[in-house]
C-alpha cells in the first residue's frame, strides 16, 4: 500500500499545502485524490521541513482540506514515448486528449531534460529553404538552429509559421525521417485548429505531434507544455534520427503563467513582476535546440511569442532575444502596407548564417548580397526620415533612388503569396536586380569582382 | 563525514539544518548523488547552501557532507586547451561518462593525473625556495611553457630534488624542509576560487592588448592588465567582438567563460580555434586557450562560479609570468544568477531586483585584473573583457552602470550599426579609453611617433560628421557647403574604410597596428590634400568623381598585411596625382 498523505492546510491559488510528509523529493510528481472520485495531478516545488507545497496542475477546484488524498509517485514529470506519438494529440501535460488510447512504451523520459553537454553539439551548418525570400537571404534558419518569430497580436505569425513549416526543405530529411511537434501554450481554439488544419492540406498530419494547452485550460499545465513537446521531439531526433521542428505558440502565454505562478508562491519578482528566474527557465526551453554528435536527427525550434504593445524591449522577447540565434520580426505598420509576410528586415537576424550560407552551401555570392542589402535598406530608412522633413523633391538623385529601391524592396522582396515558395537561386537573383537599381559606387560592401559579375546597371 | 541534514528545498538552494560545522563558503556533498555544493549562509538554526547541479528529485533528510575547505580548483598542467564547465569539471570527460546529456552528481578529476610529461626540474638540492619560485617547468602544449611554482605559505631549503625525466602531476618533483616539517612538492594545486592569489605588487599598466582590431587599437585600445566592458543589445555583435578578442590579442593565454550563454557559441569556439592559427606562434589557437562553458541551461549556481574559476586559472598563470586576457561572455548574466540566488534566498532587492551586493561584487572580479610583480621575479597580467547584455538594450540598468565604474575601457555597441551591418558596431562617440594616455609611449615607439596625432584627427572628423549629422537630417546633404561636405566624405571613409573590419576576410580580420597608422594616414593625407583643393573652390562631387575615395575606402582589402608599405605610398601617389590633375584643368 503506497504512503498517501491526507493533512492538507492551505489552499491558493493552483497552490496547496501537504503538511507531515516524508522521503518526498524536490520536483516529485503526485497523484491527488478528490474524494474518491476525481484524480488530478501535481508536482512539489518546494518543501521545507515536513510541509511541501504542491502546485495542482488541473487546477485547485473541489479540492477542500479534507476531501483530499496525495500519493507521491516518486519520480518527476515523465512522458511515454514512442514512434507512435506522430499524428497525435496530447494535452499540455501529454496525456492523450484524441481517443486513441493511451502509448504503450518502455520508455519514458522525465520533461525536465538534461542540459547537452557543449563538447556533443554539433555546430548547425545545413540550410533550410523556408522558399519566404526575407528569410532565405536575410535571416537564414539553419538545421538545428532557434529562431523565434517577434510578433504583434494581430499580425499574421501563425500564417508565416505554417508557411515555413509547409515549405521548409531541410538537408538530409525526407517524408521518412521528417517530423513536427507542434505546442500550443495559451492560444485560441482557432490558432490550434488553423495549425492542424494546415498541416492536414499539406498532408503532414500523421508526421505531427500536437501538445495543446489552450487558453482556457489550466494555467500550471502551460509550464509543462513546452517541455513535454521538446522531450518528445529529443527523442524522435535522437532517438530515432528524425530531423524535427518544432512550432512553440505563443511563448509570451507561457512566461505569463510563470509568473503568476511565481506571485502566488509569494516570489520576489524582478523586472514586470516577472521571476528573476525568467532567463534561466526560457534558457531551459531554448536551449534544447541542436544537433549532437553521434546522432541522426536534429532539433530546430520556432518559437513565436507576441510582444505586449509590440514592444522589443519588453522583457519576454528582450531575454529570448538574448538566448535565441536570431530573431525574424514582424512590423505592424509593413503589415498595414498590404505586405506579407509583414518582417522588419533590420533587426531580424539569424546568427547562424554565417556559416551555413555561401560556398558549398547555397551560393557564393550570398554572403555579400545579404551584407549589401541590408546596408542599402537601413539607408533608406534615413532618406525616409529626411524626405519627411524637406519633402522628396528635394533630395539628391541618388537619395531618389534610394526611395525607389526601398519601395521595390518591400513590394517584391519581401513581399510575396502565401503560398509561393521561392528557390534561393530566385531570391538572390530578386536581390541582385533590386541592387542594380543603385548606383555602382553606393554599393561599398562589395568586392569589385563579385560587383562585376552580379550588378546590372539599368 | 556528515555535517547536516536536508530540511528545505528552493530550487537551486536548500537550506540544512544540523549544521553547525559547517563554515562560510564551505565546499559541500548534497544528498545520496553528491551533488557540489557551497555555504553562503550559516544560521544557528542551520546553513544555508547553493547546489551547482540540478536539485530535482532531492529529499528531505538526506546527508549534507562538509569538505573542510572552501571551494577550489585544481591548478596543474593539462588545463590548457581544454573545455571546462562552471566548476572545472572537464566536459570531454563528462561526456565519456554520460553521454550527451549532462547528468548529475558526475565526479571526474580536473586534469589527467596519469599523463606523464617531459620535465626539467630548475631547482637544486640545497638550494633555498619560497613561495611563488619556479621550481620545474614542462611544455603543456605547443605555444605554452607550463612552470611549477612552489606553492603559496612555502619557504625552505630543497633538501631533494628529482631528475629531469617524465612524471605525472602527482609524482613528487622537489621535497622543502620548512619551519613546519618537510613538504613534498608535486605538480598540483588547489586555490579557492574566491580569494585572489598573492603577488608582489601591482605595477601601472603601459602595454597595449594588441588586438589586431582598428578600431580597438587605434581609437580604444585596452591595456595589458586592464578591464574592458563591451555592452550591446541582443544582436549587436558582442559574442563576435569578443571572439575576434579572443582570437587576435597578443595575450600568451586566453581564458574564455562562457556564461549563461549559447551552447553552439561554446561549439562553435571548440571547433574554430582548433583549425585557427596564433598570428604570432602560427600554433593552433587552442593550444593557448582554456574554455570555461557553463551554458543558459546549466545548473544556475555554477554559472556564479564559473566566472571565479576563470579568474582563478587565469592568475595562476600569470604568476608564471604570461600576459592572460579573460573573456567573460557575458557579466550580466552572472549579474542575473546573484540576483536569482538573491531571490531564492529572499534577501531585500535593490535595484531592479539585483541584491545590494551587486556593485561590490562586480568590483571584487574586475580588481583582479591588472599588470602585477609576481613572486617568481616576472611581470605577468590579466585583463579582463567583460560583456555586458542591458536589459533592453538600455544602458542605464545596473549591471551596466556598475560595470562602468570597475573598467576603464567602455566599448559601447550600438544597434542601428548593427542594424547596417557596420561590424565591429563599437559607436566611436559613445566608447571611450582612459588607458590612452597611459600607453602613449608604446604606440610611439611601436606604431609611429605620429600615431597619436592621426588618431587625434581621426576622431576629430568623426566628431564633426556627427555634429554635421544633426543638420544633414534636417535639411539633406546637399545644402551643406563644399568643405563641409568633404568632411562628411571623408568620414564615410573612415567609417567604411577604417572603422569597419570584415571578421570573414583573411586580410582584413586581423591588421597590425603599423598598417593601422598607415591606413589612417592615407585617408588624411587625401583629406589634406582634397582640403586644399576645395578651399580655392573646386566642387567635392569632381574629387569624388576621380574614384579615388571609392578606392581608398576598399584599400583594407588589398593590402596585405606583411608587406603593405608600398601599397600605400602608392595610394598617396594616386592621390597626388588625382589632385594634381583637378588642379590643372579646375584652376
Amino acid at each position: 500500500m503506497p504512503i498517501e498523505y491526507t493533512k492538507l492546510s492551505n489552499i491558493d491559488g493552483p497552490l496547496m499545502v501537504v503538511e507531515g510528509v516524508s522521503g518526498v523529493g524536490y520536483n516529485e510528481i503526485v497523484e491527488i485524490n478528490v474524494s474518491d472520485t476525481e484524480t488530478k495531478t501535481g508536482q512539489i516545488t518546494a518543501i521545507d521541513g515536513d510541509r511541501a507545497v504542491v502546485q495542482v496542475f488541473e487546477g485547485t477546484g473541489d479540492i477542500s482540506l479534507i476531501n483530499t488524498k496525495v500519493r507521491p509517485t516518486g519520480h518527476p514529470m515523465r512522458l511515454n514515448l514512442s514512434e507512435e506519438i506522430l499524428g497525435r494529440v496530447f494535452s499540455g501535460v501529454g496525456k492523450p486528449i484524441d481517443g486513441l488510447g493511451d502509448i504503450y512504451t518502455e520508455e519514458s523520459w522525465a520533461v525536465d531534460g538534461s542540459p547537452i553537454n557543449p563538447v556533443s553539439r554539433e555546430y548547425p551548418r545545413s540550410f533550410i529553404q523556408t522558399g519566404i525570400s526575407a528569410i532565405d537571404v536575410l535571416a537564414t534558419l539553419i538545421r538545428g538552429q532557434k529562431l523565434p518569430v517577434f510578433s504583434g497580436n494581430g499580425l499574421p505569425h501563425d500564417v508565416l509559421a505554417a508557411q515555413i513549416v509547409r515549405q521548409a526543405k531541410i538537408t538530409g530529411a525526407d517524408s521518412g525521417n521528417f517530423g513536427i511537434v507542434f505546442a500550443a501554450m495559451g492560444v485560441k481554439y482557432d490558432v490550434a485548429d488553423y495549425f492542424r488544419r494546415s498541416f492536414e492540406e499539406s498532408g503532414v498530419l500523421s508526421h505531427v505531434t500536437m501538445f495543446l494547452n489552450l487558453v482556457d485550460d489550466p494555467v500550471v499545465e502551460r509550464i509543462i507544455t513546452p517541455r513535454a513537446a521538446l522531450t518528445a521531439a529529443e527523442y524522435l531526433a535522437f532517438k530515432k534520427g528524425m530531423h524535427m521542428l518544432v512550432v512553440l505558440t505563443d511563448m509570451t502565454a507561457y512566461a505569463e503563467a510563470l509568473r503568476e505562478i511565481s506571485s502566488s508562491k509569494n516570489e520576489i519578482p524582478s523586472r514586470k513582476g516577472f521571476p528573476g528566474y525568467l532567463y534561466s527557465d526560457l534558457a531551459s526551453l531554448y536551449e534544447r535546440a541542436g544537433m549532437v554528435r553521434g546522432a541522426e536527427g536534429s532539433v530546430t525550434q520556432i518559437p513565436i511569442l507576441s510582444m505586449p504593445n509590440d514592444d522589443i524591449t519588453h522583457p519576454i522577447p528582450d531575454l529570448t532575444g538574448y538566448i535565441t540565434e536570431g530573431q525574424i520580426v514582424l512590423e505592424r505598420s509593413i503589415n498595414q502596407s498590404g505586405i506579407y509576410p509583414p518582417i522588419n528586415v533590420l533587426p531580424s537576424l539569424s546568427r547562424l548564417m554565417k556559416d551555413g550560407i555561401g560556398k558549398g552551401y547555397t551560393r557564393e555570392d550570398h554572403p555579400a548580397l545579404s551584407n549589401q542589402l541590408f546596408a542599402s535598406y537601413a539607408k533608406v530608412s534615413d532618406v525616409r526620415a529626411l524626405a519627411s522633413v524637406i519633402g522628396e523633391d528635394e533630395l539628391s538623385e541618388t537619395d531618389k533612388k534610394y526611395l525607389v529601391f526601398g519601395r521595390e524592396f518591400e513590394n517584391k522582396f519581401v513581399n510575396q503569396d502565401r503560398n509561393e515558395n521561392r528557390s534561393i537561386e530566385d531570391s538572390l537573383e530578386l536581390g541582385w536586380s533590386l541592387l542594380s537599381i543603385l548606383p555602382r559606387e553606393e554599393l561599398d560592401r562589395l568586392d569589385p569582382e563579385v560587383l562585376k559579375q552580379h550588378y546590372k546597371a539599368q | 563525514m556528515e555535517n547536516g541534514i536536508i530540511t528545505k528545498i528552493n530550487g537551486p538552494v536548500i537550506h540544512a539544518g544540523n549544521a553547525k560545522e559547517l563554515s562560510m563558503h564551505e565546499m559541500v556533498y548534497v544528498g545520496e548523488e553528491e551533488l557540489i555544493g557551497e555555504v553562503i549562509a550559516t544560521r544557528a538554526d542551520g546553513a544555508v547552501i547553493q547546489v551547482y547541479e540540478s536539485t530535482e528529485g532531492i529529499k528531505i533528510g538526506e546527508k549534507v557532507k562538509g569538505t573542510g575547505g572552501p571551494l577550489s580548483v585544481t591548478l596543474a598542467p593539462g588545463l590548457m586547451s581544454n573545455i571546462f564547465d562552471g566548476i572545472e569539471r572537464p566536459l570531454e570527460d563528462m561526456e565519456k561518462a554520460s553521454g550527451f546529456f549532462i547528468t548529475r552528481g558526475l565526479r571526474v578529476d580536473a586534469v589527467d593525473k596519469t599523463k606523464k610529461r617531459p620535465y626539467e626540474i630548475l631547482a637544486k638540492a640545497g638550494d633555498t625556495v619560497t613561495e611563488g619560485q619556479v621550481i620545474a617547468q614542462t611544455p603543456e602544449t605547443d605555444s605554452v611553457l607550463h612552470k611549477i611554482l612552489v606553492p603559496v605559505g612555502i619557504n625552505g631549503k630543497v633538501t631533494f630534488a628529482a631528475k629531469n625525466g617524465n612524471y605525472n602531476i602527482t609524482e613528487t618533483l622537489i621535497k622543502v624542509e620548512t619551519e613546519n616539517g618537510e613538504r613534498e612538492i608535486n605538480s598540483i594545486q588547489r586555490w579557492p576560487i574566491k580569494k585572489a592569489r598573492p603577488a608582489a605588487g601591482r605595477m601601472i599598466a603601459r602595454k597595449p592588448l594588441v588586438t589586431g582590431q582598428r578600431v580597438i587599437d587605434s581609437l580604444f585600445p585596452v591595456a595589458k592588465g586592464g578591464a574592458a566592458a563591451i555592452p550591446g543589445g541582443f544582436g549587436t555583435g558582442k559574442t563576435m567582438t569578443q571572439h575576434q578578442f579572443a582570437k587576435w590579442s597578443d595575450a600568451d593565454i586566453i581564458i574564455y567563460i562562457g556564461c549563461g550563454e549559447r551552447g553552439n557559441e561554446m561549439t562553435q569556439v571548440l571547433e574554430e580555434f582548433k583549425e585557427l592559427s596564433d598570428p604570432r606562434t602560427g600554433k593552433s589557437l587552442l593550444d593557448r586557450t582554456i574554455l570555461i562553458a557553463n551554458t543558459s541551461n546549466m545548473p544556475v549556481a555554477a554559472r556564479e562560479a564559473s566566472i571565479y574559476t576563470g579568474v582563478t586559472i587565469a592568475e595562476y598563470y600569470r604568476d608564471m609570468g604570461y600576459d592572460i586576457a579573460i573573456m567573460a561572455d557575458s557579466t550580466s548574466r552572472w549579474a542575473e544568477a546573484l540576483r536569482e540566488i538573491s531571490g531564492r534566498l529572499e534577501e531585500m532587492p535593490a535595484e531592479e531586483g539585483f541584491p545590494a551586493y551587486l556593485s561590490s561584487r562586480l568590483a571584487g572580479f574586475y580588481e583582479r585584473a591588472g599588470y602585477f610583480n609576481t613572486l617568481c621575479g616576472e611581470e605577468g597580467s590579466v585583463t579582463i573583457i567583460g560583456t555586458v547584455s542591458p536589459q533592453g538594450g538600455d544602458f542605464s540598468e545596473p549591471v551596466t552602470q556598475n560595470t562602468k565604474r570597475f573598467t576603464r575601457c567602455f566599448l559601447a555597441l550600438d544597434r542601428s550599426l548593427a542594424y547596417a551591418r557596420h561590424y565591429p558596431a563599437i559607436q566611436w562617440m559613445t566608447s571611450y579609453s582612459e588607458y590612452v594616455p597611459d600607453l602613449e609611449a608604446w604606440y610611439e615607439e611601436n606604431a609611429g611617433e605620429d600615431f597619436y596625432e592621426l588618431r587625434t584627427q581621426i576622431i576629430r572628423i568623426l566628431r564633426e560628421e556627427s555634429e554635421l549629422m544633426e543638420i544633414v537630417k534636417l535639411v539633406g546633404g546637399d545644402v551643406l557647403p563644399d568643405l563641409q561636405k568633404l568632411t562628411l566624405e571623408t568620414a564615410k571613409v573612415i567609417r567604411v574604410g577604417f572603422l569597419q573590419q570584415n571578421a570573414y576576410h583573411k586580410e582584413d580580420t586581423y591588421v597590425p597596428v603599423k598598417k593601422q597608422r598607415e591606413m589612417m594616414k592615407t585617408i588624411l593625407y587625401l583629406y589634406d590634400k582634397a582640403k586644399e583643393l576645395v578651399t580655392r573652390g573646386v566642387p567635392v562631387s569632381l574629387i569624388r568623381e576621380e574614384g579615388i575615395f571609392d578606392e581608398i575606402t576598399l584599400m583594407k582589402y588589398n593590402t596585405p598585411n606583411d608587406k603593405f608599405e608600398n601599397a600605400f605610398s602608392r595610394y598617396r601617389a594616386k592621390t597626388d596625382a588625382v589632385i594634381d590633375k583637378l588642379r590643372e584643368t579646375q584652376l
